[in-house]
């Protein structure tokens, strides 16, 4: 099959498109407050079949966007943030699936966020925008596919916090989904991911230049704030073999120690520079509010169990993924999760993927994740003939 | 993936499967038997596999397969969740039969179970002669080869279903991969035993 061959080729120039909706009617959010109008980054590839049976949602990560394969311009450096999967013969074979990709609700690349301009008053909202959950952002994406014209997607993935919208669609869209892919993700957030959360959080207000989150006028940004929310949760990505192995004990630029403060591990280095290379592409009040809805998520909540939570998913195919050294999502997250999905009697597949990547490792472990991803894929367009 | 010569155990089993049924195959490594029987018979098969490249194959074949270790039992699968459970030439690698049978009869209305058997007439000979512990024809493996394996016979594991009050309801005995019918001495001419096990109503 082709996912096996992999002379994966790309996709090609791409175009972020928007929708925008909710102008008349305003969208109410979880937490009563309601959003006019919503906008939705998006990015779409590959074609739409005449019964419209293969449509495949990716959903992003905290510090992605809609822009998941191809390139921006003929000289643009970098493709999309998950290229490897999604092309020509890749696991999301365009030349098979429409594949869709939006930016969520409360981020900064082009959807509603806090960094939008607040129509009523012509001024970024800051902390005026509405907290949202990941409930919001999976209906924000619910409004976008019937605006494609989609009954049903053939599958919804995406790991970590996209994990958790993957979930999010099984659990309460069950009947608009007919396969889950949740990678690297929990159904639950729980107290150390929650104070991790908040160390970052923590981090960006202590900064002066937060200004309260009102920070868009004056020129003075947070960026300190928000580099070392970016530092503690990159650590959080990999694993302390993963780290042992890219830095070691090695020193940046000296070979004995200078007895001062200055950058002198390859690790302190590599840090600063992911804390630099962040506050040039994230706004910080985003970052605030996606970890915010990372926090409140807990699919069980209100269901009594997570099998309860998870009656609605019984007849969607699952395939379920966790990586061994991941410490942010640990596998026995997605194991519970498995547990739920069979006692509820969901066609569930699952592996426990050996890896040092930590929980990076769902972008890295590119062959495996090929195979297991292309795999599932391949049998999805089979039994659903698309 | 064309798998047209399934091992012979497997195929026995295979036979043993009436079409249509809903099957859990515990150990089904690469999942030959589940692809054959989900093909040849619109079997509604699931899979446990512990080995990573297990889990990939079976995937990759298009089967619905967790991984995950049949020692921590079967908890979650609700009671009488399938037709059959099935466990192929891995009984005696895991520490504690009683359980997996419990469960698999728990969650299946019935088991099929293969394994080899060293109740085979050479292995009683080459234990008297050498003196060395012996390896079952169709499950060869030293003493000290990883994993642990605990050796039984066909005898052995009848006296086990008696007692733990299962009921065998059919049984299949192979000798180096073909069928006999034998009447006495089954256990020392076969070297694997396939059998369908119900709870016992007494």
């Amino acid at each position: 099959m082709s996912t096996e061959t992999s002379l994966s080729s790309s996709i090609g120039i791409v175009q972020t498109q928007h929708y925008t909706f909710a102008q008349d009617q305003p969208f109410e959010l979880e937490s009563g407050a309601t959003l006019s109008p919503v906008t939705l980054a998006y990015e779409t590839y590959g074609r739409l079949n005449a019964v419209r049976s293969n449509a495949v949602l990716i959903v992003h990560a905290l510090s992605g966007g809609a822009h998941a394969a191809g390139y921006r311009s003929p000289d643009d450096p970098k493709p999309g943030w998950w290229d490897d999967a999604i092309g020509p013969g890749k696991a999301f074979d365009t030349d098979r699936f429409f594949v869709i990709c939006s930016n969520v609700l409360g981020s900064c690349y082009g959807s509603s966020g806090p960094s939008s301009i607040d129509p009523a008053t012509g001024q970024p909202y800051g902390l005026h925008f509405p907290v949202v959950t990941i409930g919001d952002m999976v209906r924000a994406q619910l409004a976008l596919i019937d605006h494609l014209g989609i009954e049903k997607l053939l599958c919804v993935a995406g790991g970590s916090i996209g994990g958790m919208q993957v979930l999010e669609w099984a659990a309460r869209h069950g009947d608009r989904v007919k396969a889950a892919i949740p990678l690297a993700t929990t159904a639950r957030s729980n107290a150390m991911q929650i104070a991790l959360s908040e160390v970052g959080r923590q981090a960006i207000y202590a900064d002066p230049n937060w200004q309260g989150g009102d920070y868009y006028a004056n020129g003075r940004r947070p960026d300190a704030g928000l580099a070392v929310a970016r530092m503690i949760a990159h650590i959080t990505y990999l694993s302390e073999q993963s780290m042992h192995s890219k830095f070691g004990r090695r020193l940046q630029s000296q070979e004995r120690f200078g007895y001062q403060f200055q950058t002198e591990f390859q690790v302190e280095s590599y840090l600063k520079h992911q804390g630099h290379a962040f506050i040039q592409r994230f706004d910080a009040n985003s970052y605030l509010y996606i970890t915010k809805a990372i926090d409140y998520f807990d699919l069980s909540a209100g269901s009594g169990s997570l099998a309860a939570a998870l009656a609605g998913a019984a007849h969607s195919k699952f395939l379920v993924v966790s990586f061994t050294s991941d410490w942010l999502y640990p596998s026995h997250h997605s194991k519970e999760l498995v547990s739920a999905l069979t006692a509820v009697g969901a066609d569930v597949s699952y592996l426990d993927i050996e890896s040092s990547a930590g929980h990076d490792a769902f972008l890295v472990e590119v062959d495996t994740m090929t195979r297991l991803l292309g795999s599932f894929m391949d049998r999805l367009a089979r039994e659903e003939r698309c | 993936m064309a798998t047209d010569s399934l091992r012979p155990d497997l195929q026995i089993i295979a036979d043993l499967v009436p079409p249509g049924v809903k099957l859990l195959d515990l150990g089904c490594g690469d999942g030959a038997l589940l692809e054959h029987l989900a093909r040849a018979k619109g079997v509604r098969g699931r899979g446990i596999e512990l080995s990573e490249e297990g889990v990939l194959t079976c995937v990759r074949r298009g089967l619905s397969v967790r991984q995950g270790d049949l020692g921590e039992g079967l908890a979650d699968y609700p009671d009488g969740s399938f037709d059959y459970v099935v466990l192929s030439q891995t009984l005696p690698y895991l520490d504690d039969p009683e359980m997996i049978l419990g469960e698999m009869l728990r969650v299946g209305k019935r088991a099929i179970v293969s394994f080899s058997n060293w109740g085979y007439w050479r292995c009683r000979l080459e234990l008297l002669l050498t003196g060395c512990i012996p390896q079952a024809p169709d499950l060869p493996q030293r003493w000290h080869d990883k994993p642990r394996w605990q050796a039984f016979t066909i005898t052995d594991f009848a006296h086990f279903c008696q007692a733990a009050g299962m009921r065998i309801e059919r049984q299949v005995y192979l000798a180096r991969g073909r069928r006999i019918h034998v009447r006495k001495f089954k256990n020392l001419f076969s070297t694997t035993a396939v059998f369908v096990i119900r709870v016992s109503f007494q």
